[in-house]
């Protein structure tokens, strides 16, 4: 009697325990990326904020300091260098791999034969770190030995192309490289945008009598504004990012006239001992990307709502 | 029909191959390198075949280049970068679909607040989290070991592999869960037997992404690696970058395709989820 009866309390009581960690389960299983998400990159964020309030060098410290890092940074020649060079290189870099992303998607839009293979050799790049590619590029823009010397050899001798070596065009080279393994993303991304639109528009113009290259600057190319959008956010986030580009191709050189944000921030914080000036410099990328993705949400949440 | 395929039609085709060069070219560039000896290098150029094709810049750059103090080549470091990049593949690609399936059919409140908060974490630049992570991986002893890189890396991939499972699971209809439900299946049940089978496109896109993000990541190698857990990225700039005796190009060129070649070797083989990837991993995000 008594076996029955605990056998009956134990099957009522199991299912109310099972739904219970039923109902808990999926909290549970989120639960270790919301702590490292809540503590890896807002936790961190804040920390990294904090430390460029202090006077940290070799080793954090916690002493208040105001603004002091800040002053620090916006006196330093080689930072305002390297916030130009960003400017120069990120616009440039921006700008030619969509106007080349552009023109490449609508070429291959033409029913192309062999477009895939062509897709695959545009897109091959991206597949490439930045070291491989800043390695790459290094060899062929080497004054002397690199493109300088086919070009004597092909009989232009008078050609010169000392890019990599030179202070003023140092941070071009950049550009060059960037392009080449980017470019072909860019032209992905709007080949799928114009696959999306429907041809029965361009059949309309076309029998409206206007001509191909109207058709595609009055109606396509407005058409593809979000994929612009996206384009731009992400080609500046690859800019604002680049690091490993600009480490392999000139080391932020000549002297350190194509260094970047992202490279000063390292050099600052792990070999040259000024955490509280690489914290801030940090902080000041943090505040770029949040300059140019906040207007991008707004708009965005803006348009679904209404 | 026909006259299309004239000038205009010349004109594109053209100017499609055009770029088709540009694009190999420095590929073409570098095996050629590779291929060249230094004084065949000297006296040719870019576009010169190799006199004679020989592979000793190879054997050089894979068991006896000098990357910074060692001279071992970079065979280490590409094993290095293995050990690294499939434990940190399959824990974030494990964990995204875990979460994406939570965050797509268990919804509860504040699930998708964290979706948004996670999601626009993974667009802050690393910069910002370098100094705290590497305190972090100091105090749990992780410091300089690959155990510590693909902690980082599994952290900082969760974002863009939660973000894939949870895109393509939304796509999978709730009713099918509802049922499956209503049968009595739990949450594992569910996720195992339904959606688990439905998955292995998304998880080709995950795995390709995360594995090609990974290896070709240097920003969190050349931070958080120490001298013999580098991965094949940081070497390879350290061998390009060592400035003693004479500068060996050919050996550069052909270490710099061995650090390539699994992800090219990945590109060829499994393309389109690559590009499927890029395309969700960044249009959406």
């Amino acid at each position: 009697m008594e076996h029955t009866l605990s056998l009956t309390k134990l099957k009522a009581a199991r299912p109310g325990l099972a739904d219970r960690l039923q109902k808990w389960l999926p909290k549970i299983v989120l639960a270790p990326t919301m702590l490292v998400t809540v503590v890896c990159i807002y936790g961190f964020m804040f920390w990294t904020f904090y430390l460029s309030l202090t006077n940290s060098r070799f080793l954090p410290s916690f002493n208040f300091a105001g603004l002091l890092q800040y002053e620090k940074l916006m006196d330093n020649d080689r930072w305002l260098t390297s916030v130009t060079n960003l400017g120069i290189f990120g616009l440039m870099f921006m700008f030619i791999a969509i106007v080349l992303g552009v023109g490449l998607a609508i070429l291959l839009d033409q029913n192309i034969r062999q477009e895939g293979a062509i897709r695959t050799i545009y897109l091959y790049p991206m597949a490439l770190s930045f070291i491989v590619t800043g390695t790459a590029w290094k060899w062929i823009l080497n004054p002397g030995l690199g493109i300088e010397k086919l070009m004597h050899d092909w009989g232009f001798t008078d050609f010169q192309f000392h890019w990599l070596v030179d202070q003023d065009m140092a941070v071009y080279t950049l550009v060059i490289a960037a392009v080449w393994q980017s470019s072909g993303f860019v032209m992905a991304m709007f080949l799928a945008g114009l696959r999306g639109i429907d041809s029965s528009i361009m059949k309309a113009a076309q029998m409206d009598g206007a001509s191909m290259p109207v058709i595609y600057w009055k109606i396509i190319l407005p058409c593809l504004r979000p994929v612009f959008f996206s384009a731009v956010i992400i080609t500046s986030h690859i800019a604002i990012k680049s690091f490993d580009l600009v480490t392999a191709l000139t080391a932020g050189g000549p002297g350190y006239s194509s260094d970047l944000p992202a490279l000063f921030m390292y050099a600052h914080s792990f070999t040259r001992g000024q955490i509280g000036l690489g914290a801030a410099s940090a902080i000041m990328m943090l505040a770029g990307v949040l300059a140019i993705l906040v207007p991008y949400l707004y708009s965005e949440l803006r348009e679904k709502k209404s | 029909m026909n006259k299309h395929f004239t000038l205009g039609r010349m004109a594109i085709y053209s100017g499609l191959l055009f770029f088709c060069v540009v694009y190999l070219m420095p590929l073409v560039v570098m095996v050629m390198t590779s291929f060249k000896t230094l004084p065949d290098i000297k006296s040719g150029n870019l576009m010169s075949l190799p006199q004679e094709w020989v592979g000793y810049a190879w054997n050089k750059a894979w068991s006896g280049a000098c990357t910074g103090v060692s001279c071992d080549g970079i065979k280490g470091y590409f094993w290095n970068s293995f050990q690294m990049v499939i434990p940190a593949v399959a824990i974030s690609t494990l964990l995204g679909a875990f979460n994406g399936y939570v965050i797509s059919k268990w919804q509860f409140r504040g699930s998708q607040l964290f979706f948004s908060l996670m999601l626009f974490g993974c667009f802050i630049p690393f910069q910002v989290i370098l100094l705290p992570m590497a305190a972090l991986l100091g105090k749990l002893g992780l410091a300089n070991t690959t155990a510590g890189l693909v902690t980082v890396h599994v952290i900082y991939g969760l974002a863009f592999t939660t973000l894939f499972f949870r895109n393509f699971y939304v796509g999978v209809p709730d009713e099918l869960v509802k049922a499956a439900k209503l049968d009595g299946a739990g949450f594992f049940t569910i996720f195992f037997r339904i959606l688990l089978p439905l998955s292995t496109p998304i998880i080709m896109v995950t795995v390709i992404w995360q594995f090609t993000a990974i290896w070709n990541d240097f920003l969190f190698g050349v931070v958080y690696s120490g001298a013999e857990t580098q991965p094949i990225t940081v070497a390879l700039n350290n061998l390009v970058n060592t400035s003693t005796g004479v500068k060996e190009y050919n050996v550069d060129m052909a270490a710099a395709i061995i650090a390539a070649l699994p992800t090219l070797l990945v590109y060829v083989l499994a393309g389109k989820y690559f590009v499927r990837g890029l395309t969700a991993g960044s249009v959406k995000g």
